[in-house]
């Protein structure tokens, strides 16, 4: 069953045409990747699924809700969350305040509330608590809960960021160049990570990335993106086989 | 997990409480002076100022110079009420917590104002524009004059004259820049630590719930807050709101302790709104504690140098680079570890 369907999308900036004609149907499960070049217009496509851009033309729709231009904020209520290729963490919150800052629109109490201390303060702070905590043991990072998360090893910002986007309860998960600057034991180990990402929460996920090792590794299908356009489509063995694809990016 | 009881939040509280005992002690056996004894009130009107702009520049992120314009606004809200109620309210605390509220009101609904445009200003630019509405706000209430009699109040923004005031009862409250005189002097030390622990109490628990982590997090990152689903707009608009109403509150005390209030560069003029940046920034952004350790010792600082006459300003400039040397360099740090790190330091906790 479809769980992203992108019909037409584009965006153009100016006399650039970013993303053109973009259609990629993700299924419930899927672990989906998304290739090409530098400046092919990935991440783009990520800024445009998020609401960050509004698209000039085209469609999204997720879970059968049409969320093409609508507010990022929304389109996390909706069930989008992201990570970002340039880590894009609360650096100075500690590493639990990461997650919890994730639980924003989850558990709800008025600032009133908050301020003076009425009891669904103290209520939803510990489900707060507890959600968060739970969460940071899966990722293996509950030892750290009281770190400033800037003081966190590189492979272990990557996984908080998984984390805090998790935590918003998303149907659909984007993740934007996970492996990069990662060496191979870090990689081997966010493999794992995703996989268990997807295996425990159900999760469909969205990823760009260079590492061919990582994407043919784990996604089942993929788009190549050359210039803003569809190179090739179709299941991960296939598409890495496809001519146009080793010419345009792979190399020979 | 077991808590600590000497956070750094609870700190904040008992060194509030601490001096307060200590200085009435003092008070009480006579061993103040009468310098001394016109600061206490002031220095509360510091330290909430400091307090609530560290909530805009150190939880929030934002760069405002236009604080002392929130403070303008309270002072003038606050002290016109009493003047104008008088003795119709005769027990001085109502009449002083009415004032506070409505100074905080009105400095709150400023705060708003100001806010919804100005918000989508970043950094330096949104400085300047908070910069140039204290100034407004301190020139409008200089060409403001209101007056009451038997048919109400009147209003205007040219002279007494243009009042037309029925002259058997006017009265006239707010005199352009010779300001309001007579304001009740309602304004005392342990009025101004009340309120010193109130803004404490709200802006801890603010920092400390789901809207405070919301704060933070704009500040530390827009985007990522963003994708997460956190309303930027609304937060930053609420800390901007909260953030002023403080100010309005302090401004309510400093308009208390004066008979006569007016409107000068110096009180409300943008020399004051940057003072309150040195004490936020000197304290350290986003440190509470540190806001109210600054603001009560630069404020004393002068006082206690001035029998050095004209070396005083320089020597308070030189404690001001010294200071800020020691909080920020990292061996100043380590020692500070070292040596005074049982003070609130938060123990890592393995649960």
């Amino acid at each position: 069953m479809a769980l992203l369907e992108v019909t037409d999308l584009g965006i153009s900036f100016g006399g650039l045409r970013a993303v053109d004609d973009f259609n990629v149907i993700i299924n419930k499960g899927q672990l989906y990747g998304l290739i090409g070049p530098n400046g092919a217009g990935k991440t783009t496509i990520f800024n445009l699924l998020t609401g960050v851009y509004k698209p000039t033309d085209g469609k999204i729709v997720l879970d059968g809700e049409n969320i093409t231009g609508k507010k990022t904020v929304d389109i996390c209520k909706a069930g989008i969350a992201r990570t970002f290729q340039n880590i894009r963490l609360f650096s100075d919150l500690t590493v639990l305040d990461n997650v919890k800052a994730g639980l924003h629109n989850e558990y709800k109490y008025s600032t009133i509330s908050g301020i003076f201390r009425l009891p669904s303060y103290f209520s939803n702070e510990k489900k707060i608590n507890e959600r968060a905590m739970e969460l940071l043991k899966v990722f293996d990072l509950d030892r750290e809960a009281d770190y400033k998360a800037s003081n966190l090893p590189y492979g272990k910002q990557r996984k908080l960021e998984i984390a805090r986007a998790l935590v918003t309860n998303p149907k659909l998960l984007l993740l934007d160049e996970p492996a990069a600057g990662m060496n191979p034991n870090e990689t081997a180990e966010l493999m794992e990570t995703i996989r268990l990402v997807r295996d425990r929460f159900d999760m469909t996920i969205l990823l760009i990335e260079h590492d061919m090792k990582l994407v043919s590794g784990i996604c089942e299908k993929l788009t190549v993106l050359n210039f803003g356009q569809v190179l090739a489509q179709g299941e991960t063995a296939k598409v890495l086989k496809d001519p146009k694809v080793i010419t345009a990016y792979l190399g020979e | 997990m077991a808590k600590k009881f000497l956070t750094k939040d609870n700190s904040s509280y008992i060194i509030v409480i601490l001096v307060y005992l200590i200085v009435e002690l003092l008070l009480k056996t006579g061993h103040v002076s009468s310098l001394m004894k016109g600061l206490l009130v002031p220095l509360c009107v510091y330290v909430i100022l400091a307090v609530s702009l560290n909530i805009t520049v150190g939880i929030l992120g934002e760069l405002s110079l236009g604080h002392a314009g929130f403070m303008c606004v309270g002072a003038f809200t606050g002290a016109f009420f009493s003047r104008y109620v008088g003795d119709a309210i005769a027990f001085g605390y109502l009449r002083f917590a009415i004032a506070v509220i409505l100074g905080a009101l009105v400095a709150a609904i400023f705060g708003i104002i100001i806010g919804i445009p100005v918000l989508r200003l970043k950094g330096d630019y949104l400085a300047i524009v908070t910069l140039a509405f204290g100034e407004i706000i301190k020139n409008v209430v200089n060409v403001l004059y209101v007056g009451k009699d038997i048919n109400g109040l009147h209003i205007s923004m040219k002279d007494t004259a243009s009042l037309n005031l029925d002259a058997a009862s006017s009265d006239i409250i707010i005199k352009g820049a010779q300001g309001i005189t007579g304001t009740p002097k309602d304004s005392t030390f342990t009025i101004g630590i009340l309120l010193v622990l109130i803004t404490l109490f709200v802006t801890l628990n603010l920092i400390h719930s789901r809207t405070g982590r919301a704060i933070m997090a704009i500040r530390d990152n827009r985007i990522a807050a963003e994708s997460i689903g956190i309303n930027i707009t609304k937060y930053k608009l609420l800390t901007f709101t909260i953030s002023a109403a403080f100010a309005g509150v302090a401004g309510v005390l400093y308009a208390h302790n004066l008979a006569s209030l007016t409107a000068l560069p110096k009180n409300f003029g943008y020399n004051m709104s940057i003072m309150i940046l040195v004490f936020v920034v000197l304290g350290g952004m986003g440190n509470i504690r540190g806001s109210i350790i600054s603001a009560v010792i630069l404020t004393l600082l002068p006082e206690l140098l001035r029998g050095l006459n004209d070396y005083r300003m320089l020597i308070y400039s030189i404690v001001l680079i010294v200071v800020m040397i020691f909080s920020w360099s990292p061996s100043a740090k380590a020692f500070r570890e070292r040596y005074f790190g049982f003070l609130g330091k938060k123990k890592k906790e393995v649960s």
